[in-house]
């Protein structure tokens, strides 16, 4: 009988989905352990997720405070380490600017904040947050951002795309302007993936548009309880 | 070289100084009124003060004698934990929980500098409500704009729309409704109208009081700085005149992030028991949070100014204590915990000053520097400000004129294609078409707790992980049936609140109200809101939801136009079992829909004579409480045990706009027979009905015998056209084209 996984959900100050990224967490069957921005100990969890919000108001940049805080440093290191580490939406973007992902993610094409139920195809399963999805699958999940337009150099995104690393692709219409309609990515060692749309706000059907984001949980479990 | 600070001393040795109480708001005998209190001249500090507590913002002089209706002889209600009064009422939801809920406006603010005045609208309602003690949880806002296609209202909606949506979605607020309206009366008027709803443990309970002597005062948040400077009485509290714009200065700045840090700072020190009394610096800044709590404590209060954090040095007593600075809150604090306090602040990074003390007097003294510079009895200040009987009469000819103009004489399409051309001109108008460009710019997942959002008739959300109780609410201000009677436009108002509350499957249960009109010195103005009051007292009584506090808007007014008297009207309801909630849309093809309510040819002040016709004028429709609380009695019953698969209200756009509704947020289509005239049907706008799907029409309609409500099955779900038999038939895709693409055409 293996113990508990745990799985720690990081509270930046201007964090709004971090308590439920935990709810999801537990929905999934681990424990959710509540990290602190200024502390620099992950606490031995499997693995991490960058909740959405504004972490330190979005000031000077979205993550780009939040890169430089005590947590996130450890959560580099232990990234490097093959810990498996999902930041979402404003999560992805600390992880862009921590340098754990390539490229940025910049203001929307329409200027506008968009809050939508958003279609997507999952584009690689190679990861440690999607294996439990079949290679394609189209799925409905909430995207909530003003800044969510993936972009990086013409290398960066031939890279991605000859790699597989795109993870995520919007479908029925690109709710910001990103390129090449990317949602979300990967590294190159599967373990480290960011995307803007919140699998946290699509795990049951009462409170979400589907409970198509709960997998997302479930495969990093299911990798850690097999490892 | 800054004259010296005038101080008591100074101020009664100098009785005879000419004052600017005339530029700072006060009318003649409010000045000579404030002397008679002090006996003597006020000091600079205490006539700003004065000046900003006695304005109308702030003191509610013209409209107290009437809002007094909605607090005597109330309804029965078992539920109300803290009434009218207070920052916000306070509602039981059972469970030991508690819900506490209201609607303000910010509309004069909204017109200057749309994006922060809309924002701060936010911040100022989401502060009352965690004031109470409350954990915020979910927004909903209430806009009115001049005509959609005008000059100025791109610039009005896209300011104030992004200003909700960037401080509510900064703030981790999910916005799970509202509304938006468009009248060439609010060119120059626009209403910006935000609710805030929060949850807490009974025992959480907060009251603004400074009470024992000793206690200390703790100013936390923000640094005070020159924003909002006079915002109470200068921008609220007069008519707008050519120079609106230049009042700029007056707008405060938000900050969400601030607001974030404050809150959950606040719900910790409440949760540890650190702070005996709370109030929300809001309008009239430090002068309201030191004269309200002081005067409804057990003693006085004494203040060193200095000692405010500031974010320009040079600020001077009067500028600190009139700033609206935004996302400050005053605590009072016994000794032996206020190191705690002061620690757990710093822990959030929320900055936290001593500032004065809970004396056992009965005066409020601030100093400055040593030296006093207001010493007044603090109840003057907050409770025995003027109050006004002012003149209000019923414009008779122009009342009677616009009531005779009835829109029967308005030629009515009658042939299956007119009828199809109508529909899709009203489902592509600006009254009625989809809000979805607002309100995707509008978070409505965060806190994981939404269970139904626009595009639904009513928000609703679960109260938390451990329960499955949740409450529904709507906000509904219909100002045409307003402007043709001011007392029915009231009711009619409750009436759809209400409904749109029953049709999610909750009970309602409690009432706040936005009360939104012109200038209350003209006698017809005046009328309207004595009318709308009275006709909102009577139909809570009728129905059973008191009033749980609100606010009032006056001089919505540019010269001598006011706007259509528009009481916004927030419905609370309650509801065990979030899992029973009903949607609005149409969810699977083959169920039967079911119309609930009587039909009567009421089309005066409609969407259809409005919008078609550009005409507004007749009677309004008839007022049917008792079949509003039979229908409402119905649907919680079919929503309990799960008979419906959807429930949307008629209002605005009759069953045609519902019809159109709920084909589009399902995307499931619909056939529908109706009987007698078709237009009528179709487009009437008469009150207490619904129309709802089910896989078992026969329990509904002997379920709708029972409750006392009309209902007939009226056709099918299923296809990908709505089709109303023998006339007309449009398929879904160009009705979501014609529905969606209006507000981005205009707005970008």
């Amino acid at each position: 009988m293996p113990t508990t996984t745990r799985v720690g959900v990081v509270t930046f100050p201007g964090s709004l989905d971090d308590r439920d990224a935990a709810r999801a967490v537990k929905a999934a069957g681990a424990e959710a352990v509540s990290l602190w921005h200024g502390e620099a100990t992950l606490q031995g969890v499997d693995a991490v997720v960058l909740p959405g919000g504004f972490s330190y108001g979005d000031y000077l940049r979205a993550g780009a405070i939040a890169r430089f805080s005590p947590v996130v440093s450890e959560i580099i290191a232990a990234a490097g380490k093959g810990l498996p580490v999902l930041g979402i939406c404003n999560g992805f973007q600390v992880l862009c600017e921590a340098g754990l992902l390539p490229g940025a993610l910049i203001r929307n094409a329409g200027l506008h904040f968009v809050c939508r139920d958003q279609r997507l195809r999952v584009e690689s399963t190679s990861s440690r947050w999607t294996s439990t999805y079949a290679e394609g699958a189209e799925i409905t999940i909430p995207v909530k951002h003003g800044e969510g337009r993936y972009v990086a150099d013409a290398a960066t995104i031939d890279d991605l795309e000859r790699d597989g690393l795109v993870t995520f692709r919007y479908l029925g219409g690109n709710p910001n302007g990103a390129l090449n309609d990317i949602a979300g990515i990967r590294n190159a060692d599967g373990n480290v993936v960011g995307l803007m749309p919140h699998p946290e706000h699509a795990i049951d059907d009462l409170t979400g548009p589907s409970s198509d984001g709960l997998a997302m949980f479930a495969a990093v479990l299911e990798g850690l309880v097999a490892a | 070289m800054t004259p010296p600070t005038d101080t008591v001393e100074i101020a009664a040795s100098t009785p005879d100084q000419p004052q600017p109480y005339a530029e700072l708001g006060l009318k003649d005998d409010e000045y000579a009124k404030v002397r008679e209190i002090l006996g003597r001249r006020p000091t600079d500090s205490e006539l700003a003060m004065y000046s900003v507590m006695w304005s109308e913002h702030c003191s509610y002089k013209s409209s107290k004698v009437h809002l007094r209706q909605f607090g005597e002889n109330p309804p029965r209600s078992d539920a109300m934990l803290v009434g009218m009064g207070e920052n916000a009422g306070v509602v039981d939801v059972g469970d030991g929980l508690a819900v506490t809920f209201k609607v303000e406006s910010h509309n004069h603010p909204s017109y200057v500098e749309p994006y922060q005045g809309a924002a701060t609208g936010v911040g100022g309602i989401v502060r009352d409500i965690l004031t109470m003690g409350a954990r915020p949880v979910a927004v909903m806002d209430s806009l009115r704009f001049g005509e959609a296609d005008a000059a100025d209202t791109k610039r009005l909606v896209s300011g104030v729309v992004a200003g909700v949506g960037g401080y509510g979605n900064c703030l981790g607020l999910p916005n799970i409704g509202g509304e938006v309206g468009f009248d060439p009366t609010y060119a120059g008027n626009p209403l910006v109208n935000a609710l805030c709803v929060g949850v807490l443990p009974h025992s959480r309970l907060q009251l603004a009081r400074a009470e024992g002597a000793g206690n200390l005062v703790v100013l936390i948040g923000a640094l005070t700085g020159r924003d909002g400077i006079g915002g109470a009485s200068v921008l609220a509290s007069a008519t707008f005149d050519e120079e609106g714009v230049t009042k700029r200065p007056s707008v405060q700045v938000g900050d969400p992030f601030a607001e974030k840090i404050l809150i959950e700072c606040c719900l910790e020190l409440f949760d540890r028991g650190l702070v005996t009394g709370i109030q929300d610096l809001g309008a009239a800044g430090l002068s309201c949070a030191f004269a309200e709590t002081a005067a409804h404590g057990d003693g006085g209060m004494t203040v060193d100014l200095d000692k405010v954090p500031l974010r320009e040095a040079s600020m001077v007593p009067v500028e600190i204590l009139m700033s609206e600075s935004q996302e400050r809150m005053l605590a009072i604090v016994a000794p032996e915990h206020v190191d705690e306090a002061l620690a757990l602040c710093q822990k959030w990074g929320a900055l936290a000053t001593v500032v004065g003390e809970v004396t056992d007097g009965d005066r409020l003294v601030i100093s400055w520097h040593g030296e006093t510079i207001v010493d007044v009895d603090p109840g003057s200040l907050a409770d025995d400000g003027p109050v006004y009987h002012r003149p209000f009469a019923r414009p008779d000819t122009e009342q009677d004129a616009l009531a005779a103009d009835s829109s029967a004489k308005l030629p009515r399409p009658s042939t299956g294609d007119e009828l199809r051309a109508t529909l899709l001109q009203l489902v592509a108008s600006p009254e009625l078409c989809s809000r979805r460009w607002v309100t995707e710019q509008y978070d409505r997942y965060v806190i994981g707790g939404t269970v139904l959002a626009m595009p639904h008739d009513g928000g609703m959300i679960r109260l938390g992980d451990e329960t499955t109780r949740g409450v529904a609410l709507s906000l509904d201000g219909n100002s045409r049936f307003a402007r043709l009677d001011p007392h029915a436009g009231a009711q009619l108002n409750l009436a759809e609140a209400f409904r749109n509350v029953a049709c999610t499957g909750a009970r309602p249960l409690a009432v706040s109200d936005c009360l939104n009109f012109g200038s209350p010195e003209d006698p017809a103005v005046m009328w309207q809101f004595a009318e709308a009051t009275r006709g909102l007292a009577e139909a809570c009584r009728e129905l059973g939801t008191p009033v749980t506090g609100g606010n009032v808007s006056f001089y919505n007014q540019t010269g001598s136009t006011a706007i259509n008297p528009t009481p916004v009207i927030g419905v609370l309801g309650v509801i065990d079992d979030v899992a029973k909630r009903v949607p609005s849309g149409f969810t699977a093809p083959g169920r039967q829909i079911v119309l609930l309510g009587e039909t009567a040819d009421e089309l005066d002040g409609s969407a259809w004579a409005w919008v078609v016709h550009r005409h507004l004028g007749g009677t309004p429709p008839a007022v049917r409480l008792d079949a509003e609380r039979a229908l409402a009695g119905l649907l919680a019953e079919a929503a309990d045990r799960r008979l419906l698969s959807s429930a949307h209200d008629l209002s605005e756009g009759g069953l045609a706009q519902a019809l159109v509704e709920a084909c589009l947020i399902g995307g499931v289509g619909a056939r529908v027979e109706l009987d007698g005239d078709a237009f009528v049907g179709l487009f009437s706008e008469s009150a207490a009905r619904a129309v709802v799907s089910t896989a078992d029409a026969e329990a509904v309609l002997a379920l709708a015998t029972r409750h006392g409500v009309p209902a007939r099955a009226v056709g099918e779900t299923g296809g990908d056209a709505l089709a109303v038999d023998g006339q007309f038939a449009i398929d879904l895709a160009q009705l979501r084209e014609v529905f969606e693409a209006t507000l981005p055409a205009l707005f970008g």
